[in-house]
């Protein structure tokens, strides 16, 4: 009663592997020179610090290595990626007058029904541009805003605001990439929420990268006012090409005073992806930051996001999940400093590795001198779903305070064969019986998101699962 | 009743890592009747039970199976379950993050006469729980985790309930339960067999659960060997002289070989 089973090399994913022409598009010559540097702070009519901080990005890039303790990136050839891809079309307020390419891709993704049924804002990046930006009336009454950080630095009280904070959580001197995404960011949106101010639903950017060999470098700030409140989500695709694609994006969120803030992605990159993306929070006294994660794209990742808990009592919740099927080598997990007295942190994610891939959860816990009485604690749960796959757990924590309180606890399994019998012992088809258990494993991650995104999580689930027994 | 074998094992050997457990067993069951597989620990009888649902854990070497008129011996268990076939496990599982109820949805999925829609479903559930004393709580928890041995077994008994198989092996359902949750074992395979005059296989090194069931048949094994076969009156007499005796006949008979 032997079985066979047989890995599919690759999935279907017409769902987001579909593509339209560029016509009409503007392209930068591949390559990255001071010229072009210039000439997309000149195309953006930006302010004369930010064309200087990206000039002094640039310096910085090229004498910066290559990080080399992580997953390879030698099939990154910079000279080749395209930098600015700007789109036939500048940014729209009414969803009728986005181009139909565009507008059919998004609409596909399932964006502007999104935004009709629950957000409270939308705002959707095509290749280096937002095409589209609209935010519910009752928000901006309550003095929200959700704008693109573009269009933000052309408004003198804005412009001030981000001079103050642009990349200071995540300085170009960070690594090589940050580096690169202070040269040639490009698109990106700017939250402003002001004090006291809750948001009931939430706000959604979506980023679609269509172009080949194209980078993505949206830069994301959010400044979450003391005592306020915010949900903000970001979801992410590309369709496949042959040349790789890279995604270098910075996020930087600042959490006010008792205020609260929860950052929800779900990444379905392509699968020729190399997304070298950066996110951090900085909460200041009792302010709290979520963190909801789910990696299930690209071809390679490094992404960690990171709390900065500079407030005393201030607090850090991580929930992840990572899938990494065929030639997906995907290193994720999450960093957190506990700076200030009484700060807690918990990290909880979740692994799947499968058809090959490679997973590695890698965690950063610092506690600095000033994090007396703070504690934190990691837990990672992996699972292979064949003996080919790989799954890592790389942990590190620095304790440099008295009186913290510090856990961490990996465990890395198999689906146990007695549970597919079970299941199947009740008429349920093996393929079904493993998606089902898969499913449950990521529940932990799917019962925190919006109930779109968790029919979406589950949907990529079972894409992954589909075809994988023969 | 019929006369034609609803169930019927011939010669059957199995082996698990190449080690033999089952040597040439015969087992027959027919439509509407209950018998009852004991013996000693380790005598292969849980074996049986999951090598006639289809364990690919088991390999069979020789022998066939046949359920309902066909040849099931290479049939995946799933297709067993969905042609009438059900076995309790002894040990359930635990699938973190699957609510019971979505479980059990899926186990009806796609079968003809019993797949519901989600009022119906939900009423029908109810109603079970109700029957066996469970909390409809549990409906929402997930599947197996933090359950006590006796609300595993009666999570057994739901499904057997549901899924109105014609043939169920209930395997050492009996074992490790207090008395109250006996009596709710005992209550569910009454029901099982009134709805559906369904056939049972129970497997038990214990009588105690038989007290109140009308037996038709007595297999005891031993070594892998079904050594005895008789009606009823088997249980007492296996309730006062335990299968000691079975034992030294199968060691004799062992060294004869």
């Amino acid at each position: 009663m032997a079985k066979q089973r047989t890995e599919v090399a690759d999935i279907d994913r017409s769902l987001y592997d579909f593509r339209y022409g560029e016509e009409g598009f503007e392209r930068l010559d591949a390559g990255l020179t001071p010229e072009i540097v210039t000439e997309i702070s000149q195309r953006k009519d930006e302010p004369e610090w930010m064309l200087e901080f990206r000039l002094k990005s640039l310096e910085i890039y090229n004498r910066m290595p290559n990080p080399t303790w992580g997953p390879s990136i030698a099939g990154l050839d910079m000279d080749h990626i395209v930098t600015y891809v700007k789109p036939n079309t500048d940014q729209k307020a009414d969803w009728d007058s986005v181009p139909d390419d565009i507008k059919n891709t998004f609409e596909r993704l399932g964006i502007p029904e999104a935004e009709r049924s629950y957000l409270a804002g939308v705002g959707a990046q095509y290749d280096s541009e937002l095409v589209y930006h609209n935010m519910q009336d009752t928000a901006s009454k309550m003095g929200i805003v959700y704008s693109g950080i573009e269009e933000a630095l052309h408004e003198p009280k804005w412009e001030a605001i981000i001079r103050e904070k642009f990349m200071t959580l995540i300085p170009p001197t960070d690594h090589k990439f940050a580096a690169l995404h202070g040269a040639v960011w490009s698109g990106g949106s700017f939250v402003y929420v002001p004090k006291g101010v809750k948001l009931d639903f939430p706000l959604q950017s979506y980023f679609r990268l269509n172009a080949a060999g194209a980078g993505q470098f949206e830069h994301t700030l959010i400044i979450v006012e003391d005592d306020a409140d915010l949900h903000f989500i970001e979801g992410c695709s590309a369709p496949k090409y042959n040349v790789a694609n890279l995604h270098a994006g910075a996020v930087e969120l600042f959490v006010g005073k008792r205020a609260h803030l929860r950052y929800s992605t779900i990444e379905n990159w392509s699968k020729n992806m190399y997304n070298l993306n950066t996110k951090r929070a900085r909460c200041d006294e009792e302010g709290e930051i979520e963190w909801i994660s789910g990696s299930f794209g690209s071809h390679v990742g490094y992404l960690y996001p990171m709390s900065v808990l500079a407030g005393r009592r201030s607090k850090s919740s991580f929930t992840g999940i990572t899938f990494a099927g065929a030639g997906q080598n995907l290193d994720t997990g999450c960093k957190v400093v506990l700076g200030a007295p009484e700060t807690t942190a918990t990290v909880e994610t979740k692994g799947i590795s499968k058809g090959g891939g490679i997973q590695t959860f890698r965690s950063s816990i610092v506690a600095t001198p000033a994090a007396e009485g703070s504690a934190a604690t990691v837990s990672c749960q992996s699972l292979m779903l064949d003996d080919e796959s790989r799954s890592d757990t790389i942990p590190s924590m620095d304790i440099r305070a008295k009186n913290v309180d510090i856990g961490h606890e990996a465990t890395i399994g198999r689906i146990g064969d007695d549970k597919i019998f079970y299941l199947m012992s009740r008429g349920i088809s093996e393929e079904e019986a493993r998606t089902m258990i898969v499913n449950g494993f990521a529940n932990p991650v799917s019962k925190e998101l919006p109930l779109e995104y968790a029919v979406e999580m589950n949907n990529l689930i079972k894409l992954e699962m589909e075809g994988a027994i023969g | 009743m019929s006369t034609e074998a609803l169930l019927s094992v011939s010669n059957l050997t199995a082996s698990v890592d190449e080690k033999t457990i089952l040597h040439g067993v015969d087992l027959s069951v027919r439509a509407g009747e209950t018998h009852v597989l004991m013996g000693p620990n380790g005598a292969g009888k849980s074996t049986m039970g999951h090598v006639i649902m289809g364990d690919p854990v088991y390999t069979v070497n020789e022998g066939t199976i046949a359920f309902d008129g066909a040849d099931i011996t290479e049939l995946s268990c799933d297709k067993r379950s969905r042609a009438g076939l059900f076995l309790s496990f002894q040990a359930p599982v635990e699938i973190p993050g699957v609510p019971l109820s979505s479980f059990l949805r899926a186990s009806i999925a796609g079968r003809p006469g019993l797949e519901m829609r989600g009022k119906e479903f939900r009423r029908r559930v109810k109603e079970l729980a109700a029957q066996l004393d469970m909390d409809t709580a549990y409906l929402n928890r997930e599947l197996g985790v933090g359950f006590s041995g006796g609300e595993k077994k009666k999570v057994e008994m739901l499904q057997l309930l549901l899924l109105q198989p014609k043939l169920a092996i209930l395997d050492e359902t009996d074992s490790g339960l207090d008395v109250d949750a006996l009596s709710v074992v005992s209550r569910g395979m009454d029901a099982y067999r009134a709805s559906c005059d369904g056939s049972l296989i129970i497997i038990t090194h214990n009588t105690r659960i038989l007290e109140h069931l009308s037996v038709d048949r007595v297999h005891v094994m031993v070594g892998g060997r079904i050594v005895r076969e008789d009606d009823a009156s088997l249980i007492p007499w296996i309730d006062e002289h335990g299968f000691e005796s079975f034992e030294r006949e199968a060691a004799d008979a062992a060294e004869a070989r």
